[in-house]
């Protein structure tokens, strides 16, 4: 028990050393805490793949009213504003081409003809497909305008598809993807932090000196755990700040299984941050393999494309990325209210990639000490 | 030539410190040298050498005043200046990827130094430097006093018309800091050369001829070395001290009478030292005993630490060194550390071989040799950095290969190199050391607070930001916390002045009378007069294992002259000690 | 001895075979510089796609009847559903909550009767916690309901007069394949740029620092623009060959086509190289510690280039100060040329312009970096 104080008592001494030095200058703190808060306004505006004031140019060679109403309906819609009124085919390429139109929208001259004769008029849809994701959503909206335009008319259409949204009524795209970031943009620099953390000792020299007290490799590796994943709680906290007060998006779980989860989530991390620390020799090579490792992490976590759409094997691989599960956790209780049986299956890998990781480090830091 | 090398008037610089207000690193310094001459440049830390060698190289610009280097104005043009001076700062960068021969031709090319001249220089510089068996090793290898001297030899590829060196012989064993200043010499005479040194060792400004010294950014005093002497004449003795007693004991006797001795320092078995300018014989009888008392010649360093004792004493500020009682051990104890056939082979390469020595309690001991010897990593070794390849190792009664961390707990370590939290406050960094050791709560204060007064540390101070001396102050205080039993000091006073030094010998002496065993490692060979015994170790293997008194006599043998300093001694056992391993080898 | 072109030759020689030196003894630079490239190569032909396809949703048939089987039936053929039926709703509902299942088909009871009578509906449920799945679900689900019912309505024929009905035939330029894998792997040439400029020279002059190593070059003769650009030169060697090994990828890897010259594409490839390690080395130079560099240098690069070029999302709608942060980027600038290279040609005003924006970026780069070289040690 008291050899228990002792320790925690020392773990304590360790992490004031370690905070002191991370947040002493200012211009540290600003590193650390800052980004979060930047990048999460950022690219809570840009992350979006919806379509709103979409310019587009038509061309009409049909002349009807048909057409005209078409057209009416599109150009009061929000979602498109029409930049240019084509006169022929060929003038169509130069639209697209420089980017000035996403589509352009084309009435072929029997387009009338065959509504008045009550045969299929098609619509042409030239889109820009060098974003492919903003080019289905452009035609996804046409389409519904061409539908009610059908409607209106008297389609007959024996067979509506009701849809009902949970928790994101209105579809943002960006509601998807910023819970996200409260776990992905924290890792960045926690991987980081906790993987400079030795080598920096290193190349400082300081290491010997600790080394040379009666600090055992465990208490140091803890010592240096602690201050790491309370930077990256911090970071989560304001990107979960950011996410809930500036825009607005409702958190329907419970804040305490969401720390929870970003907790087990971090200290995940964080082991994988100090197994590549204790590997590394100088803060060179721990910068490169934390590069290294964080692609892989980021890419495959889910956070912009699911992993349902990866093949198999990566999928398999997924199971060792903590991002993964940490994401999954945190917007399934931030958005859908999840409780802890729902999310109970994300915490398991996220314990055995700690279980694994700090023993590991530990393993590595006795064995290259010298 | 005679012109005028460097003409600097009124030449002010401060550095912003943290808490707003200014430190005056350089305050109103004006001076003259001549060109062809070789200048020392002396002074305690934080005295503003460096900051002087910085603007003389160009790279600082003075807040106020005027300097100019061979006739140009620095302020103006310092490309101009660079192009026609070599500098060595005092922590030369190496690139450590590279090998030795490759940085040498880096700066021979960056300098412009035609081929042809570059064989013969370079030849010559590897023979001085002894880094000829060394040419493919990468820089990063090497010991710490071998990259010093590769660092000087990449300053010097090229003779420039200037050359500046911050403390080239920091680090460096009496035998490289004989042939750098060969080198030097030479080529102040063939090249009429202008030198500017900044140095600690005295015995190097005394080469010298036109000496600055520097105290707290102000010209204390200038003038040959003759006419500095001139200010300790009448002062200096030597006292032999009394059969049965230690010279340390005497020398820390006298050194303790603030009023009447300005330094004593143990020398050769007696000890020398400087009486304060009027103080009579009569009032130094007491102190002196039965020791015999004899004049002896002036030295430039006499004359130095007289200029700094009155300062220091215009100022006030005069430390003291208390330290704690503790119950001194017998004689008849087990040693404190074993050393039986310590071994450490990196690869095929062996750094130590075979090693055996003891050291008892309240013991000094010292750990001598040149550079690459394997001093340092038998240190290593000792304090439970390294393990052994082979051998038996105690300390404090632990067999280091089994109870670690235990052991560790009953040492101090004080490194080389500064190695503590350079961006930490120095009550943080005593905070965070006394708490790793276990201290705590009103225990750990009490202790933070008794060494802050005795080593005259201000406890709000960055750091990393100190003068090297304090900051050496700085890392004994973090050893000494959780008071150790044993202590180890790896050159603990390299590149502080001799004030400082003199202070922190009286703490380790003091400290050994309590019983803590000290081990030290230093290139100051006067140094190891304190020593109660000392070991000289050199390509791994001991050479020497005895008192001071045995170390000289044993270097005295077949050179049949007698050996009254260490330096000598020293370098006569190192060189017999190659010989004879040359010779084996070519037997 | 110093001056002039010979000098400047020397110099630069003898810092060029340092710094490759340096560079080629440093394995793990090295192996990185090459390594990434090729597993960010791989990750985002194979692993990342943003296109939906078996996306196991749940089809509750409240009504038995063969009508009701006969709509669903559509689903299971469509390559972009995966469907399991279930009979229960609350069944279907706890599969969704555990994120088996990413939307729910519900077919009423009524559902045949109803659609006897004229208007039937079905129900979708979906998840809204992953938007671009549900909407493109949404789309699949409906148009293979509704291709349901105009098979129904042309086998009734006659029975209505159906009259015309409007159908959206999209045809979508520069992607035909509409993958996309086609848009993302130019991206890649752009990501793998940007961060293999950032690791690879951001460590490099704050080490110099740490290390000391600068202070006794700067009283050499050696100019600030001379180390900048020995720094520079060994990186733009490894650079080239990632750009190599990024066109071959997309050209026989992922037979993206590349209607662009090619002499333009490996151009400004270079020229947005030499920016990325630019900024790297200006980021080294200005923080001056490697700690911070490294951070910066992770932060500056990886995220924005993903987020904010263009790269994914289509910045056209964002908030003003959104798209200035965009558009300060350099990597959205290579990024609008990389795209239009590959996948619509030669595009002489848009090259010109991008190419204008990269090169005065350098200009920048370059300048700032040597202002932090400046042999000043305060």
């Amino acid at each position: 028990m008291v050899a228990l104080l002792a320790a925690l008592l020392r773990i304590g001494f360790l992490c004031r050393k370690e905070l002191l030095a991370l947040l002493k200058e200012p211009s540290s703190r600003v590193i650390l805490l800052a980004p979060a808060l930047v990048q999460s306004l950022l690219f809570g505006y840009a992350a979006t793949f919806e379509v709103t004031h979409a310019p587009y140019a038509v061309l009409d060679q049909s002349g009807g009213a048909a057409a005209a109403e078409v057209l009416r309906r599109l150009d009061g819609s929000t979602t498109f504003e029409r930049t240019a009124t084509l006169r022929s085919a060929s003038e169509i390429a130069g639209a697209i081409d420089d980017g000035g139109a996403l589509l352009v929208v084309v009435f072929p001259a029997d387009f009338e003809r065959r509504l008045a004769m009550g045969v299929p008029a098609p619509l042409q849809l030239i889109l820009d497909g060098r974003n492919s994701s903003t080019a289905a959503a452009a035609s996804a909206h046409v389409g519904t305008i061409v539908a009610n335009f059908n409607a209106a008319r008297g389609a007959f259409q024996p067979v509506t598809l009701e849809r009902r949204i949970w928790y994101n009524p209105n579809l943002h795209s960006s509601w998807g993807i910023m819970p996200n970031l409260i776990a992905a943009l924290s890792m960045i620099q926690t991987l980081l932090i906790a993987a400079l953390s030795v080598a920096r000792e290193r190349e400082q020299g300081t290491f010997d000196q600790l080394l040379v007290t009666p600090l055992t490799p465990m208490l140091i590796l803890v010592g240096k755990a602690i201050p790491a994943i309370l930077v990256g709680l911090a970071q989560s906290s304001i990107i979960l700040l950011v996410i809930r007060y500036w825009f607005g998006i409702p958190m329907h779980g419970s804040p305490w299984l969401l720390y929870l989860g970003l907790v087990t989530f971090t200290i995940a991390a964080v082991g994988i941050g100090l197994a590549v620390s204790a590997l590394s020799l100088n803060m060179q090579q721990a910068m490169l393999y934390t590069f290294m490792i964080i692609m892989p992490l980021m890419l495959l976590s889910g956070l912009l494309t699911p992993v349902r759409n990866m093949p198999q094997a990566l999928q398999i691989a997924t199971w060792a990325n903590p991002l993964r599960f940490g994401m999954d956790l945190v917007r399934r209780v931030y958005l859908e209210g999840a409780g802890l049986r729902d999310v109970a299956i994300d915490f398991v890998p996220l314990v055995c990639i700690a279980a694994v990781t700090l023993p590991l480090a530990a393993w590595l830091f006795r064995n290259r000490l010298s | 030539m005679t012109g005028a090398a460097i003409v600097a008037t009124g030449l002010c610089r401060a550095f912003p410190a943290p808490g707003g207000t200014a430190v005056q690193a350089v305050a109103d310094l004006s001076f003259r040298t001549r060109s062809g001459d070789l200048v020392a440049l002396v002074g305690p830390d934080g005295a503003g050498k460096t900051t002087l060698l910085r603007m003389l190289a160009g790279l600082l610009r003075p807040d106020a005043g005027s300097l100019s280097v061979l006739g140009i104005d620095v302020a103006a043009d310092p490309q101009a200046v660079q192009d026609r001076i070599s500098y060595m700062p005092q922590r030369f960068g190496l690139y450590e990827d590279l090998s030795v021969a490759e940085n040498l031709d880096l700066y021979a090319d960056l300098h412009g130094v035609p081929t042809e001249v570059r064989r013969e220089r370079f030849a010559s510089l590897l023979a001085m430097t002894d880094l000829a068996r060394f040419t493919a090793r990468p820089a990063g290898q090497l010991s710490g006093g071998m990259k010093q001297k590769l660092g000087l030899a990449c300053t010097l590829v090229r003779s420039p018309a200037l050359l500046l060196l911050d403390e080239p012989s920091v680090g460096v064993d009496p035998l490289s800091r004989r042939d750098l200043w060969r080198i030097i010499d030479r080529l102040v005479r063939d090249e009429a050369l202008s030198v500017v040194v900044s140095t600690a060792y005295m015995d190097e400004a005394q080469r010298c001829a036109h000496v600055l010294v520097l105290h707290e950014g102000r010209l204390l005093a200038q003038g040959t070395p003759a006419e500095l002497r001139a200010r300790a004449a009448g002062c200096t003795f030597t006292a032999v001290p009394p059969p049965g007693m230690a010279a340390r004991a005497l020398q820390a006797r006298l050194i303790d009478a603030r009023d009447l001795i300005v330094d004593a320092v143990p020398k050769g078995g007696a000890v020398r030292f400087i009486s304060v300018p009027g103080a009579d014989a009569a009032s130094l009888r007491p102190l002196l005993d039965d020791a015999v008392v004899t004049v002896r010649q002036e030295e430039l360093e006499d004359a130095f630490m007289m200029l700094l004792r009155e300062r220091q004493r215009e100022r006030g500020a005069v430390p003291s060194a208390q330290v704690r009682e503790r119950p001194a051990g017998n004689d008849d104890e087990a040693p404190v550390i074993v050393v039986r056939d310590l071994v450490r082979r990196f690869g095929d390469f062996t750094a130590v071989a075979s090693t055996s020595f003891d050291v008892r309690r309240g013991e000094i001991f010292g750990l001598l040799g040149p550079n690459g010897a394997g001093k340092t990593t038998t240190f290593r070794m000792l304090c439970g950095l390294l393990p052994a390849s082979s051998g038996h190792l105690e300390v404090a009664g632990l067999d280091l290969r089994r109870a670690r961390a235990e052991a560790r707990a009953r040492i101090g370590y004080v490194a080389q190199k500064f190695a503590l939290y350079g961006n930490l406050t120095v009550r943080e960094n005593l905070q965070f050391f006394g708490g790793a050791y276990g201290l705590r709560g009103t225990t750990l204060r009490a202790r933070i607070d008794a060494t802050l007064a005795q080593f005259g540390l201000d406890p709000a101070a960055r750091s990393g930001e100190l003068p090297g001396g304090f900051k050496q102050r700085l890392a004994m205080a973090a050893g000494l916390l959780h008071e150790p039993e044993i202590l180890f000091l790896d050159e603990p006073t390299s590149g502080i002045d001799p004030l400082a030094r003199r202070d922190f010998w009286r703490t380790i002496t003091a400290l050994a009378a309590r019983g803590v065993t000290i081990v030290v490692t230093t290139h100051f060979m006067e140094e190891a007069e304190y020593c109660d015994r000392i070991a000289i170790q050199d390509a791994g293997r001991m050479l020497a294992l005895g008192t001071p008194r045995q170390v000289r006599e044993q270097a005295a043998q077949d050179g049949g002259a007698a050996v009254d300093d260490m330096d000598s001694a020293f370098i006569a056992i190192v060189e017999r000690g190659r010989r004879a391993a040359g010779m084996e080898a070519a037997a | 001895m110093s001056g002039g072109a010979a000098g400047f030759h020397r110099r630069c020689r003898a810092l060029l075979r340092k710094e490759l030196r340096q560079m080629l003894r440093d394995r793990t630079t090295l192996a990185v510089g090459l390594l990434l490239p090729l597993v960010l190569i791989l990750l985002f032909g194979y692993g990342l796609s943003f296109d939906v396809k078996d996306a196991p949703i749940a089809v509750v048939l409240e009504d038995t009847s063969p009508t009701a089987r006969d709509v669903t039936a559509g689903l299971a053929g469509s390559p972009y559903l995966a469907p399991v039926w279930t009979p229960w709703m609350h069944d279907a509902v706890a599969r969704m909550r555990r994120g088996e299942v990413a939307a729910i088909v519900r077919v009423p009871q009524d559902f045949s009767r109803a659609l006897a009578g004229g208007g039937a509906r079905v129900q979708l449920l979906l998840n809204g916690a992953d938007p671009t799945t549900a909407s493109a679900l949404e789309w699949y689900v409906g148009g293979a309901i509704g291709t349901w019912a105009a098979h129904r309505a042309g086998r009734a024929a006659g029975k209505e007069a159906a009259g015309g009905i409007v159908q959206v035939e999209p045809r979508t330029w520069f992607n035909e394949a509409n993958t996309s894998t086609w848009y993302l792997v130019p991206g890649l040439l752009v990501l793998v740029l940007t961060l293999v400029g950032a690791f690879l020279t951001s460590l490099l002059i704050a080490r110099e620092w740490e290390r000391g190593t600068l202070e006794s070059l700067f009283v050499t003769p050696v100019r600030p623009a001379e180390i900048v650009l020995c720094k520079l030169a060994p990186f733009l060697l490894i650079g080239a060959i990632d750009i190599v090994m990024c066109l071959l990828a997309a050209r026989f890897l992922f037979h993206v086509p590349m209607h662009g010259s090619l002499a333009v594409i490996l151009l400004s490839a270079m020229l947005y190289l030499a920016v990325s390690l630019l900024l790297g080395l200006a980021i080294s130079g200005i923080t001056r510690n490697q700690f911070k560099a490294s951070q910066v240098a992770l932060l500056a690069s990886f995220m924005p280039a993903m987020m904010l070029s263009g790269f994914v999302f289509d910045l056209r709608n964002v908030p003003v100060i959104v798209q200035v942060v965009s558009q300060l980027l350099p990597a959205t600038h290579f990024m609008a040329l990389v795209k239009t290279l590959f996948l619509a040609g030669d595009n002489w005003r848009l090259i010109a312009r991008e190419c204008a924006i990269l090169l005065l970026y350098v200009g920048v780069l370059f300048t700032v970096t040597c202002r932090t070289l400046r042999k000043r040690l305060d």
